[in-house]
């Protein structure tokens, strides 16, 4: 067993993670960070999307001794700190971009990795950059529209309700 | 009204926050005190025989607690077809055993013939690795047609391959013989469709516990119906009494039909549960999801349509095998005989129709409803006959389609197929799709395409479903084991909000947000007064759950009616307040007033009263204000649409994109039209994977080639585009107090031979003669097809 | 995932010390062995964590070469832009995440018969630079998932010659997001270079008769008329050894047309 440190969602953390522990089951069963969640062992599905050190990763295709020292983001601290949705989870609300919600929080973070990256993207752009996001439900559509909307860009001409 | 969101308004989830901020409950989600690990032994062949099973090692290895084998479950019954189907002959079904885990023969890759419980879960797959398990592999059943005449059995105990050889409508069949014989015209199809793994995003998962002191047992499991996997568990199963198990399915990631099914495992962990006194937790990797949940579709169909000089349309004949997979799931045999066979008319009046479907047992997954079941199977079939016809005779697909339509003066309208259609308005639909899609400007946006060096189709389909499903008293006869009415109980608190529990289950309908809608419309009252209790065997009065669009049609007629109640109810209430009589009380705005006068009392009030009945009536009303009510739907209900799609096609590499999707549906009354639309759009993305990209593939050894994301193409953000949904010209169900026809499989069934239908006119556009592509219509496939003509 | 340790050195030579133990496994950024890991097809006693090698990070520019540590992700070759069609390459490796994570060392290491990197390398007539040595492309991509490394050789490295013009076309396996096929052409002052990936049960391989078409005439033109044997190529369910043949051509052409 290893000591691992790191900081979640702005608070220090500390366990004890066996070389083959993943980030995703630290988070999720030690932390008990549940919103992160497994849909594949194939590191395709994305639901287990976290950022690491600001960046979007597969946190099912990383070891937790690897994030030792790291600064970690998931779903649990995203959103304000009054506790309302932040711009990309509200925007994800208006447009329905969710339905049985179990990819929806990877989802999220892609697209908040995304924004940082590239805050005015087309949509295209957002298409791809979702490679490794798959969702079941929604076949996308509100899901692109939701992050066009939360970039600020209009999304009015593209067909609502 | 309500102030926020009554019947039409496109209210925002309510559901959503949690799921937004990592707070939903999944099952994996949770654990309990004590609680063990169960992992599976699965069979890597498709088919053996079983010749032994020592599991003396792993039982000594760390932290393994138990293991079990077939053998330990030959005394308890097997999980049951829920629908008899009777062959031609008057012979009802096969129907073999499916055991909690495999014994004797293994039938499937995948097929569980041992779980071990362990402290964790890395211990427990120690353990099934040192299983040692003698196999003697048998050669695979994998195609149907082998199936049919093969010797070598998935089951030796049936002695055939052939669960059951239907015909529908057997009396019509000599008329439709027919009439094909002397039609002016007949156009012949053969296709398949394509077998799909529905992939919800949550893999199942069950989890199991047995409380000693009172002999009881609670399962939480990712299910689309809890009370119907109690009932399998309790009546067929396992024998635990239903009063003394509880089923709850928390929040559940998807479904689309792979979560109605009780699964073995269930099975496995409860009693797992018992024998140890611990908590027993399953969850299936993606793999395991792949091999083991039932899989859809997987039909071979040769269809027929017979036409006169004027492109009337004659009589539909099809031949279809129906892959049922290595055992009966519970609706397999419904889904390709009643959900199937029923809807070979169409939206057309063709006067003859004759289907036969033989289901056919092979060694690979069991198949069964997956999200439209059966419905885009006959939609396909049809709607691509149709296609190759009009070519054939030179006539434009649309309009040959609007030649043949029922007619909105036509309704109640009896089928060929057997079904009595209640409303609907096909042309209304049709015109509704060209203009919203522009379809006058196709001829320009083709040229545009040219330019590009590309090939640009379009492709067109009008489909017909039975939803809300169903009738008790019409299944009962077609074969049903079951009854498919749904109940609610909708409890007004003393202090004025409302529980309102409902048999059907949310896995991303949004029933939370849009169940309160119509109570709230009803009642006068503020929506978020009111919540929405689903998923608890222990908390809900009965339910048969969500699947065939019915969650609204069904449930939400119950939540209609058992609303009735309580307003009857309140009424008398509130009359005892105001001393007046119950005749003359009226209910607007969340006020119950005395007819004629300024005399009234608020919603609240009543609910107060109820609770604290001094002064009561008691010998005319009972205090408290809780209904319930069972619903059973009068027929079946119809949305019906007209869809087109624009693709362009890549001539150097056969790689297809589609340009745009439209759907134009009727769906009768909208409750929530945002919900509806992004159901819709969920269908349309299934859609156009079975069109494009799905692509289940068994190797003659019966192992499965796309069994992980590595191999099965699940449609991404970038294979799609954005949808045109449309569906205001929906025309009222006449039977449901809501006049609604459910939409939550629309999507999947009118889009794929939408797709196929353009990528043919693609093809021929750029002097292809290609007639048809198997779906999935793969770069590959597609390649290959121009190249071969 | 069987049970194994892991550590994660800071430098080359605690690395190279650290894997010198037979049992010891190298772990790039992980998109690759973790999977594998996961469905218990290797057990490794230990691995060894690259991601915190000093030595093996950044990406600098010299006299014409690009070289590119080891433990670079895809992500930051994507965002450098120095050789642009090696960055739209790894732009276009896997999704977002992957990037993130994954590195060239890993990737070429691996030699996947269907990943980008290794054309690029093969095209541009890279040298892969490890703790031990300096391997021209040509004689590192061996076979399938197999190199010239040695046990415990890491690749530290990878130097690219900029050439004048060059250009990478990706046909995806669509599951996977690898190439179905993909085709690299490096054009420079000594001729072309045209590498195949994804096509062959061999891996990565140049198309020898294409690169002496284009290094007469560097146009898709010149590339009429030929062809690729499917003998020897991939069929899998995404599509036979005579589809991936024809796509090779077509990915050559369009490559050219690209770069051109």
């Amino acid at each position: 067993m290893t000591k691992v440190t790191m900081t979640i969602n702005g608070k220090a953390v500390s366990g004890e993670v066996e070389g083959r522990t993943l980030l995703s089951s630290f988070l999720r069963e030690d932390l008990h960070l549940t919103g992160t969640h497994i849909g594949c062992d194939t590191s395709q599905c994305g639901a287990c999307v976290v950022h690491v050190d600001g960046k979007a990763v597969k946190s099912c295709t990383m070891f937790a001794a690897e994030a030792n020292g790291a600064t970690v983001a998931t779903i649990e601290g995203q959103a304000n700190e009054d506790g309302s949705l932040n711009v990309i989870q509200a925007a994800f609300q208006e447009h329905h971009g969710l339905q049985c919600g179990f990819c929806t929080p990877g989802m999220v973070m892609s697209a908040a990795a995304l924004l940082k990256d590239n805050p005015k993207p087309s949509v295209s752009e957002v298409r791809e950059y979702l490679e490794g996001n798959i969702c079941r439900c929604t076949g996308y559509h509100n899901i692109v529209k939701a992050i066009m909307a939360a970039s600020g860009q209009d999304v009015s001409a593209i067909a609502a309700e | 009204m309500p102030k926020d969101g009554g019947i039409g308004a496109p209210t925002r989830r309510r559901e959503d926050v949690r799921f937004l901020t990592g707070t939903g409950q999944y099952c994996d989600d949770m654990n309990m005190f004590g609680q063990t690990a169960a992992v599976f032994a699965r069979s890597t062949v498709a088919n053996g025989v079983i010749k032994s099973i020592d599991t003396t090692a792993a039982a000594a290895m760390p932290g393994v607690l138990a293991i079990f084998t077939g053998e330990d479950f030959v005394d308890v019954g097997g999980n049951p077809a829920g629908w008899l189907i009777n062959s031609r002959d008057g012979e009802p079904m096969k129907e073999p055993k499916r055991p909690v885990l495999a014994h004797g023969k293994v039938r499937h890759v995948g097929d569980a013939y041992a779980a071990v419980i362990a402290e964790t879960v890395e211990q427990a797959k120690d353990a099934v690795e040192a299983i040692e398990v003698d196999i003697e592999e048998l050669p695979a059943i994998v195609n149907m047609k082998d199936a049919l005449s093969s010797t070598n059995y998935v089951h030796d105990e049936i002695g055939t391959n052939q669960c059951f050889d239907w015909g529908w409508i057997e009396d019509n069949r000599a008329a439709t013989d027919a009439a094909i014989k002397g039609a002016h015209h007949v156009t012949t199809l053969e296709l398949v469709n394509n077998r799909l793994v529905p992939n919800a995003m949550e893999p199942r998962c069950s989890m199991a516990q047995y409380n000693r002191a009172n002999d009881e047992y609670t399962l939480h499991t990712t299910s689309q119906n809890p009370h119907l996997t109690r009932l399998l568990i309790s009546a067929f199963v396992l024998g635990i009494p239903e009063n003394k198990l509880t089923v709850i399915a928390p929040d559940v990631g998807g479904g689309f039909g792979s979560k109605i099914y009780h699964y073995g495992e269930e099975a496995l962990v409860l009693a797992a549960a018992k024998k140890l006194g611990r908590p027993v937790k399953w969850t299936a990797d993606r793999t395991e999801a792949f091999l083991t949940d039932a899989h859809g579709r997987d039909h071979v169909t040769k269809i027929e349509l017979a036409l006169d000089e004027e492109g009337n349309f004659l009589a539909f004949r099809t031949e279809t095998l129906a892959n049922v997979g290595a055992y009966l799931s519970n609706f397999a045999t419904a889904t390709p005989t009643f959900l199937h066979g029923t809807l070979m008319a169409g939206n057309y009046t063709v006067p003859n129709v004759y289907v036969n479907v033989k289901a056919v047992f092979t060694n690979t997954a069991p198949v069964d409803a997956y999200r439209g079941a059966g419905r885009p199977e006959a939609t396909f079939s049809l709607e691509r006959v149709i296609d190759k016809a009009a070519r054939e005779i030179g006539m434009d697909p649309i309009a040959l389609r609007r030649k043949n339509f029922i007619k909105p003066d036509q309704y109640p309208f009896a089928s060929a197929a057997g079904l009595e259609y209640d409303s609907g308005n096909y042309d209304a639909l049709m015109d509704q799709m060209e203009k919203v899609a522009d379809v006058a400007g196709f001829e320009a946006r083709r040229k545009e395409s040219e330019k590009k060096g590309k090939l640009r189709g379009f492709g067109v389909n009008a489909y017909i479903e039975a939803c809300g499903i169903a009738p008790s008293n019409l299944v009962g006869v077609l074969g049903s084991r079951v009854g498919l009415y749904d109940a609610a109980t909708v409890r007004v608190n003393a202090t004025g909000n409302l529980s309102v529990m409902v048999g059907a289950h949310s896995h991303g309908q949004g029933h939370e947000t849009a169940f309160p809608q119509v109570v709230a419309e009803m009642l006068g009252i503020d929506p978020q007064s009111i919540d929405i209790v689903h998923g608890d065997t222990s908390k809900i009065p009965f339910g048969m759950g969500t699947y065939g669009s019915r969650s609204l049609a069904v449930c939400g007629s119950a939540v209609v009616r058992a609303t009735e109640k309580i307003i009857n109810k309140a009424k008398k209430i509130a009359a005892h307040m105001l001393e007046a009589s119950d005749g003359d009380i009226e209910l607007k705005d969340g006020v119950f007033s005395v007819a004629g006068t300024d005399k009234s009392v608020t919603f609240g009030e009543v609910a107060l009263k109820a609770y604290i009945p001094h002064e009561f009536p008691l010998e005319d009303i009972e205090p408290g204000l809780e209904e319930t009510a069972f619903y059973d739907p009068a027929n079946f209900t119809y949305p019906s649409g007209a869809y087109c799609c624009e693709v362009e096609v890549d001539p150097d590499t056969g790689k297809v994109t589609v340009e745009s999707m439209t759907a134009v549906d009727d769906f009768g009354n909208v409750i929530n039209p945002m919900i509806v639309t992004g159901q819709v759009h969920g269908g349309l993305g299934q859609g156009i994977g079975q069109a494009l990209l799905e692509n289940t593939t068994y190797d003659e050894n019966g192992q499965l080639l796309s069994a992980s994301y590595m191999d099965y193409v699940m449609p991404r953000a970038d294979d799609v585009p954005f949808y045109g949904v449309d569906h205001s010209k929906g025309t009222a169900c006449t039977h449901n107090p809501l006049g609604v026809k459910g939409c939550g499989e629309a999507g999947a069934i009118g889009s794929p031979p939408t797709v196929v239908n353009a990528v043919i006119d693609a093809l021929q556009s750029g002097g292809k003669n290609v007639t048809h592509i198997d779906m999935p219509m793969t770069p590959h496939r597609v390649w290959s097809a121009m190249q071969n003509v | 995932m069987y049970a194994f340790d892991i550590e994660r050195p800071a430098t080359l030579a605690e690395a190279v010390a650290a894997l010198s133990n037979e049992d010891a496994q190298a772990l790039g950024g992980g998109q690759t062995l973790i999977p594998t890991l996961k469905q218990r097809l290797a057990s490794p006693e230990k691995l060894i964590s690259l991601t915190g090698v000093a030595e093996m990070k950044g990406i600098s520019s010299s006299g014409g070469v690009l070289t590119i540590g080891g433990g670079v992700t895809h992500g930051e070759v994507a965002s450098d832009g120095s050789y642009k069609a090696l960055s739209d390459l790894a732009s276009n490796i896997g999704d977002p995440a992957v990037r993130n994570r994954g590195t060239i060392g890993g990737s070429v290491a691996n030699n996947d018969p269907s990943a980008c990197y290794p054309a690029a390398a093969l095209a541009s007539g890279a040298t892969i630079v490890t703790n031990a040595r300096e391997i021209a492309a040509d004689d590192f991509f061996v076979g399938m998932f197999e190199t010239a490394l040695d046990e415990g050789e890491i690749v530290t490295a990878v130097k690219f010659p900029i050439p004048e013009k060059a250009n990478y076309q990706k046909f995806v396996q669509p599951a996977s997001r690898f190439a179905l096929v993909g085709v690299f052409v490096a054009k420079t002052a000594d001729g072309v270079r045209v590498a195949v990936t994804g096509a062959s049960n061999e891996g990565v391989h140049r198309w020898s008769a294409a690169e002496e078409a284009l290094s007469k005439d560097f146009s898709a033109k010149a590339l009429d008329g030929l062809s690729v044997s499917a003998d020897d190529l991939i069929a899998d369910l995404h599509g036979s050894a005579e589809y991936r043949a024809h796509l090779v051509a077509v990915m050559t052409k369009r490559a050219v047309e690209a770069a051109a």
